[in-house]
């Protein structure tokens, strides 16, 4: 049996913030090209789960496989200059990087993204989703086999959020490895090949969407849909 | 770092309201400054009313004619006169428009001459009874500063009429005394010139006569030379007296800091130091808070560039934008005074630290502020009463409270950068002491930047 490949992973994470834990010995492993999926209620620690594996905070305990360098990361809300250009925060980004030819990288991005129509128009004067889109291809720009996604398609409209999830998904079959937190239970369901359920800083399911439901579809109930099945699921473990 | 600070730049570019207040800035300042330097201080506008007989005889001091419009003159240089139209009336009712002058606002105060002022001042000579001359100062007390520079104005210059007067006065005495010790001849008008034949000539005429009077006649002639050699003695001490009691005091300024900046050199230092303080302290503290504004900070200093590096982009930024700033105020107080740009190598030195150690408070600041708006409005509050203790001058305080001045002001950049400035522009004082200590300033405040951060962000 081949060994299998871990892409990025977190051992034994924690992290407090003053007397309030937000994560309790978190273990966490992703394959190449996997995509997963880290749901749970608000204050559960997915921001700080996220941020962590990003090289944004530090953890109290516990470490990180990768580097923040050999991580991409997209925050929740739109990381770019309003008042430069599309293409302007590209270039920008990746000569920050260092990459070896920034024109290139751009044009790459610009096809990436769609955006080359869009490539002088400033930042500021895009929709939410396309910020969103320059926000991810900003993330891509170091060329990482990891990218993690802090709530990708908050606050876009379901045309935008599709647009994005195309995007996302295609970076994923070209090997990616996408880590991804999300509110929406319905986009975890859908796109991710294993879900992992946060609640008071400690992962209390790590699975495919189909065993999470099926981890609670056995009381008599009948069949749940995956948001039915992930509220049922906390409720009996006491969140 | 070079790419954070070309895009820094690019942002600045494309914020129209912030670059014309930047270019605007240095062109109002110098300007204004300029033009209060060329002025000189705004004169108070005084009504003038003599009411003293024009067709009366010139007052004359000890035989010489003393011409009053002269002092008239010294007196109008010092103030903006306005006209009163006394024509057709009389002298109280002449009196009463100068006053309505001041009640209406036209004039901040009044300096009325009374018919009688010659004839008091000429009448000092004779020991004529009366008192001295009074002139009235009627004035506007609403505004107490401009109160008091009006007070002070034509306070001033009636000392000096005062001084000049007492001169010819002593002139007279002297005069006098001169004839009394050795004798001459007086003009009297109406009356023919007399001789006056003077303590010398007295005690000559005395003893030629001594040897031909009897035994007792004769002591009570040496009685007489004795008194005239005594009184000629102690009128010859008198002299000097009077010319003493003329000017009883001169001073001699010794200064015991520094050398000696006129105010108008050292408003300019002010003036650089107030810009360069404003713009460096909130361009370094707006570009920071930008970054966490637009979400970028936890991005760039992940990876791409450390904190510490950005800390130190924000600073060169305000450093070199504040500088270039005030460069161009200087250039443009050229058209106004004459700069030293012999220094220049120094203001560039001064310049720069300046703008590090107010960009390194501003980058401190903008760590602790979470948007723009805040960041900018906490280097106001922070800067300007902290500025405003830095120009506190001794004395004026009690010396406790000077030395916690003192010490306060030496936490802040503006102190030191004033004293680097006006080292460098003006040559006052030693330079090297405000750059070391503007230096140190900077990596303290770049030290605290830091570790907000790591608190903040």
């Amino acid at each position: 049996m081949p060994a299998v490949t871990v892409a990025i992973a977190a051992e034994g994470v924690s992290k407090r913030f003053g007397e309030r834990p937000a994560l309790r010995d978190v273990s966490l492993a992703a394959a190449p090209g996997e995509l997963v999926a880290i749901i749970g209620p608000n204050g559960a620690g997915k921001t700080t789960l996220l941020s962590i594996l990003a090289g944004i905070q530090r953890p109290d305990g516990g470490t990180v496989s990768r580097p923040p360098r050999e991580v991409g990361w997209v925050p929740q809300q739109a990381a770019l200059y309003s008042k430069l250009t599309v293409a302007e925060n590209l270039r920008l980004f990746a000569r920050l990087e260092r990459h070896g030819d920034p024109e290139a990288a751009v044009a790459e991005m610009l096809a990436l993204t769609g955006l080359a129509d869009r490539a002088g128009d400033r930042a500021g004067a895009l929709s939410g989703g396309n910020r969103q889109r320059v926000n991810i291809a900003i993330g891509l720009l170091g060329r990482q086999e990891v990218l993690l996604l802090d709530e990708p398609s908050a606050a876009l409209d379901p045309r935008q959020r599709a647009r994005v999830w195309e995007f996302v998904l295609d970076l994923a079959r070209r090997g990616t490895t996408v880590v991804y937190s999300t509110h929406d239970l319905g986009e975890a369901a859908r796109h991710a090949d294993r879900v992992v359920v946060l609640a008071d800083g400690e992962i209390v399911f790590e699975g495919s969407p189909p065993a999470l439901q099926a981890a609670v579809a056995s009381d008599g109930v009948g069949e749940r849909d995956f948001e039915e099945a992930f509220v049922a699921f906390l409720r009996e473990r006491g969140h | 770092m070079r790419w954070l600070l070309l895009k820094d730049l690019r942002i600045l570019g494309r914020s129209p309201a912030l670059v014309a207040l930047l270019v605007l800035y240095p062109v109002v300042v110098s300007v204004l400054i300029g033009l209060a330097l060329s002025a000189g201080p705004d004169k108070p506008r005084v009504a003038y009313v003599s009411l003293v007989d024009e067709d009366a005889a010139p007052l004359e001091i000890g035989g010489r004619d003393v011409d009053l419009s002269r002092y008239e003159g010294l007196l109008f240089d010092a103030i903006d006169p306005v006209d009163v139209d006394c024509d057709g009336l009389s002298d109280q009712q002449c009196r009463d428009a100068a006053v309505a002058t001041v009640e209406s606002g036209e004039a901040v105060a009044a300096l009325i001459v009374p018919p009688d002022f010659t004839d008091r001042l000429g009448g000092l000579q004779s020991l004529a009874t009366g008192g001295p001359p009074t002139v009235e100062v009627v004035y506007d007390a609403d505004d107490p500063v401009r109160a008091q520079y009006v007070e002070d104005t034509i306070a001033a210059q009636l000392r000096e009429a005062n001084l000049a007067l007492t001169t010819r006065f002593t002139e007279t005495g002297l005069r006098y005394l001169d004839l009394i010790v050795s004798g001459g001849t007086v003009d009297v008008p109406l009356l023919e010139d007399i001789e006056i034949l003077g303590l010398e000539r007295a005690e000559e005429i005395v003893r030629r006569a001594r040897p031909q009077v009897d035994a007792a006649a004769r002591a009570e002639l040496d009685e007489v030379i004795r008194f005239s050699e005594l009184a000629r003695e102690n009128l010859d001490f008198s002299a000097p007296l009077l010319r003493a009691v003329r000017e009883p005091i001169r001073i001699e300024q010794t200064p015991l800091r520094g050398a000696g900046t006129s105010l108008s050199a050292y408003a300019i230092a002010v003036a650089v130091a107030v810009s360069l303080m404003l713009v460096a302290l909130l361009l370094a503290a707006g570009a920071l808070a930008l970054e966490r504004e637009e979400n970028a900070y936890a991005r760039l200093v992940r990876g791409p560039v450390s904190r510490i590096g950005l800390l130190a982009e924000k600073s060169a930024l305000a450093a070199v934008c504040a500088g270039l700033l005030a460069l161009a105020l200087l250039a443009g107080l050229e058209l106004f005074v004459n700069l030293d740009w012999a220094r220049f190598p120094l203001w560039l030195a001064a310049l720069a630290l300046a703008g590090l150690a107010f960009g390194a408070v501003g980058v401190a600041v903008g760590a602790v502020a979470r948007d723009v708006r805040a960041a900018s409005l906490l280097c106001v509050m922070a800067a300007l009463p902290l500025a405003f203790l830095a120009l506190v001058p001794s004395g004026s305080v009690s010396p406790a409270l000077y030395d916690a001045t003192r010490v306060v002001s030496a936490a802040f950049p503006f102190g030191p950068a004033l004293d680097a400035l006006d080292a460098a522009l003006n040559g006052a004082g030693e330079l090297l002491g405000p750059l070391a200590h503007l230096a140190g300033l900077a990596v303290v405040y770049g030290g605290l930047a830091r570790l907000a951060l790591t608190r903040f962000a």
